[in-house]
């Protein structure tokens, strides 16, 4: 390449960046995109037909179908996720609750996600291993942990991107009223 | 007696509007520092070029003026400022009211602007002898970007606005992440760094209007950039220090975006030092130079507009606004578009000429500066992919530790291996003495063997299989280390009087053997830390012991406490190794009254070798007693070190600052600048 276009890359690179930018910024003007608060594609659909294995047993294959009859949360985590170690404690409390937790370990090693099970405690009944992120993108996963509620049917009623917590439940997940029972209990103490 | 006290009152009360308007004051003055110094210039007036001093110093005036007005209202709970109501509260303790100043979006980039002045003022009265004319297009240039930034504040984030309609008693709270010592002095540090970068970036913009870069063009501007550099390491060091102790996790990096966002000109900033280094004494790279000064600073920015718009998700992230998100992008758009453009027209008249000779110092530095460039690609790709693709509408992405780190650390292995080598390499020659092959083949033996032995020794204490990882990490710190030294001691044989030769040594070359060596240990504490780190979660109750790498944890006792603002938990525990008590610790979960925030207070009994790290969880039971609690128990090998390391680089940067070669131009001796044939 000619040297003296050569110096006007920065230039291009920098121009393609603010282009970025200013088109997020438009988008974030007129709320199509909000990094903080993602509202699910999926919200009040029902969940992405798939196809994968289970965490615990790469020849357990797991199907949509495995998912539906109660409602329950879909919890991604993987253990590159620090916030995901935040949370687990809270997760562990809930399943302790009897609340039905499916896991969806993303782009993740299977044996660090074992070992940290083990370590910290399993509260899922099984988690969808989801090495290549495909199960994530469908979902429109931002980044982990992410959580999203899905009631007996498969249809997503409410997803939370970030850290769950004592406060994320009372607020927002008891007043769908999935846990009819739970919720009124939890309120009493 | 009654009549003085609400004259007094009254006076409380207008101090806010003094510091609106000395706020306001400063736009015209920024506005004519950007232009009369450079008309000026272009005039050959002398007395308009010298009016850069006293504008800097007015700008600077009212900067202050207005930063301590705003400070007084924090002080004083002037809940008519809708600023004081949202982020301070009346029990707030009096040094978190003055830090809450800055603990949010619109006192920060006041702070942002008042550094700004400072740099400014600081440039105007140096003791650098520079002509009229270069110090007056400086100065500008400051000027603009003071201007620039000072309509951000004024017309999108003004802090003076009044909310008199519903002042609240009690004011709602500070964050109370940001209730800490340690981030007090973490965003000021990392501002002075940040902002400090913009003098580079002003003296490479006169030098380009000017069409003269040469080595002492070099020399008065690495002084600038050493002393950004050096805040902006301690600023790094010290959020990565209070994510340690104060988000419980027990990790002191989490390639987090804004992190990535301070990372980022850091990595241009050490390039630029080095670069302008090899400008200085051999003339060479002046337009790779420039590039550099214009992309730490301009990264700087990038960080801003990221932190501000709220275009990333990232726990650093404040409101999001879109008209302040557009505002800087436009800044950003003039500032670097500008100064990109600035540089392509005129970077060829800059090119330096030298032939440069494969085995000689500049060539390394070149070698070192482009991995330094890789790894700010690699960071940086890694910060806006996820933001490209959703600005082209493919679907969500999330980039996580796994990508950085398998990128970011083959490239620093590069980086350790080839700094051990460049400080033995002269510049210009192209000859390495067989006996200096020699000599480094001896120390890369022996920093195998120390990589070996101390892996070794430190799998057996931690009872974890032999890590090669490890032991690759150790070697590459200590190749780096015995290089340095034994460098130092090549040069004081070659001076001959033994350990009097110290003295005779140059401030840079002691600058370089300290953040060298600072590298060093900052790379033993990562390697330790990450491989040998031993950790559990667990549920406790008071009487119950833990075992970690041979550490008993016992905790003693649950108690409750209240604090000014907050209640909280406090778990006391004792440490014991083989049987014998020796450390306390307390930690401690607060919940603050005013926003029902819940923040971990980790214990950590903090030591050379090791940190013992213990975080309260949750409560486990629901029945009231709280008597058994999740607990996370870390015992850290080396923590300390990562930030050990980062305060020597910091020492080394101000070292080379305050160089006396650097600050008057009377001391050029003819051999040290013997290369550089352009000069004046």
């Amino acid at each position: 390449m000619n040297a003296r276009l050569k110096l006007f890359l920065p230039l291009l690179v920098f121009l393609l960046m603010a282009a970025v930018f200013l088109v997020l910024e438009k988008r974030m003007g007129d709320g199509s995109y909000n990094p903080s608060d993602l509202p699910s594609a999926l919200l009040d659909k029902p969940l992405p037909e798939f196809q994968l294995s289970r965490l615990e047993n790469a020849q357990s294959p797991v199907r949509k179908a495995d998912l539906l009859g109660e409602p329950a949360l879909l919890n991604v985590w993987a253990t590159w996720c620090i916030a995901c170690r935040a949370e687990h404690p809270y997760l562990n409390q809930l399943a302790a609750q009897g609340i039905k937790i499916f896991g969806v370990n993303y782009k993740d090693q299977r044996q660090d996600a074992l070992a940290w099970l083990d370590r910290l405690g399993n509260p899922y009944r099984f988690s969808i291993f989801d090495v290549d992120g495909r199960l994530g993108l469908d979902l429109g996963v931002y980044g982990a942990p992410e959580t999203f509620v899905i009631d007996a049917d498969g249809v997503v009623r409410y997803r939370h991107v970030g850290v769950m917590s004592e406060r994320v439940w009372q607020q927002k997940i008891a007043p769908l009223g999935l846990w009819p029972k739970l919720a009124g209990r939890k309120n009493d103490v | 007696m009654a009549n003085a006290v609400a004259d007094a009152a009254q006076y409380a009360l207008a101090i806010p509007e003094l510091g609106h308007f000395a706020l306001l004051l400063c736009l015209p003055i920024a506005a004519l520092l950007a232009l009369l110094p450079a008309i000026g210039v272009r005039l050959q007036l002398g007395q308009l070029m010298a009016s850069a001093k006293q504008l800097a110093l007015g700008l600077w005036i009212c900067l202050v003026v207005a930063f301590a007005c705003l400070a007084y209202a924090f002080a004083q709970d002037d809940f008519s400022l809708a600023l004081v109501a949202q982020h301070s509260n009346t029990a707030l303790p009096m040094r978190y009211k003055l830090s809450a100043v800055w603990g949010n979006h619109e006192g920060s980039l006041l702070l942002w602007g008042l550094i700004l002045s400072c740099w400014t003022l600081a440039v105007a009265y140096s003791p650098q002898q520079l002509p009229l004319a270069t110090r007056a297009r400086v100065l500008a240039v400051l000027g603009g970007v003071a201007l620039g930034f000072l309509m951000f504040i004024i017309f999108t984030s003004n802090p003076f606005t009044r909310d008199l309609l519903g002042p609240p008693l009690e004011g709602r709270d500070l964050n109370p992440l940001l209730q800490d010592i340690g981030l007090i002095l973490h965003p000021p540090m990392l501002y002075i760094g940040y902002v400090g970068f913009a003098v580079a970036f002003a003296f490479a913009i006169a030098a380009l209007l000017e069409g003269r870069l040469d080595a002492q063009w070099a020399r008065w501007t690495r002084p600038w950039t050493a002393i950004a550099w050096a805040f902006l390491t301690v600023g790094i060091a010290l959020g990565s220090w209070w994510a340690y102790y104060e988000l419980g996790w027990g990790g002191w990096w989490f390639w987090d975006p804004v992190e990535n966002a301070s990372l980022m000109p850091w990595l241009a900033g050490t390039a630029l030092l080095h670069s302008l280094i090899a400008t200085e004494r051999q003339g060479v790279f002046r337009s790779w130079t420039v590039l550099l000064a214009i992309l730490a600073f301009s990264l700087s920015l990038l960080g801003t507009f990221l932190v501000r718009s709220g275009i990333l998700v990232s726990v650093h992230a404040f409101a999001a606004d879109p008209a302040r998100g557009m505002f800087i992008l436009a800044f950003l758009g003039v500032v670097t578009g500008g100064s990109l453009l600035l540089y392509a027209l005129r970077a060829p008249a800059l090119s330096s000429p030298n032939r440069i000779a494969f085995l000689s110092r500049e060539t390394w530095l070149l070698i070192n500066n482009c991995i330094l460039a890789l790894s700010l690609a690699v960071v940086l790709l890694g910060t806006l992919f996820p933001l490209l693709m959703n600005a082209l509408q493919l679907g969500s992405y999330s980039v996580g530790p796994p990508y950085f780190n398998a990128l970011f650390t083959p490239l620093m292995v590069l980086l350790l291996v080839f700094m051990g080598i460049a400080p033995w390499l002269n510049w210009k020659h192209n000859r390495i003495a067989p006996m200096i092959l020699r000599r480094w083949f001896i120390v890369a033996l022996c920093s195998a063997l120390v990589g070996l032995a101390c892996a070794g020794w430190m799998s057996a204490r931690y009872q974890q299989a032999f890590s090669v990882p490890a032991a690759i990490g150790l070697a590459l710190a200590s190749w780096l280390a015995l290089m340095s030294l034994a460098d130092l001691g090549r040069r004081l044989a070659r001076r001959g009087h033994g350990l009097q030769g110290l003295r005779e040594l140059a401030h840079n070359y002691w600058a370089m053997l300290v953040a060298h060596l600072g590298i060093a240990v900052c790379a033993v504490g990562i390697v330790l830390t990450s491989v040998y780190s031993q950790q559990q979660e667990l549920a406790m109750s008071p009487g119950q012991i833990a075992s970690v790498a041979g550490y008993d944890f016992r905790l003693q006792q649950l108690r409750a406490e209240r604090g000014p603002n907050y209640s909280a938990t406090l778990g006391d525990f004792t440490i014991a190794r083989n049987g014998v008590s020796r450390q306390q610790l307390t930690a401690e979960k607060r919940v603050y009254h005013a926003g029902k925030n819940v923040m971990t207070e980790a214990g950590i009994v903090a030591g050379l070798w090791r940190d013992l790290y213990v975080s309260l969880g949750e409560p486990l039971d629901d029945d009231r007693n709280q008597q058994r609690w999740a607990v996370r128990i870390y015992v850290k090998p080396f923590i300390r070190w990562i930030w050990l390391g980062a305060l020597m680089m910091a020492t080394g940067g101000l070292i080379s600052a305050f160089d006396k070669r650097g600050r008057t131009r009377g001391v050029v001796s003819a051999t040290d600048y013997a290369g550089s044939g352009q000069a004046t």
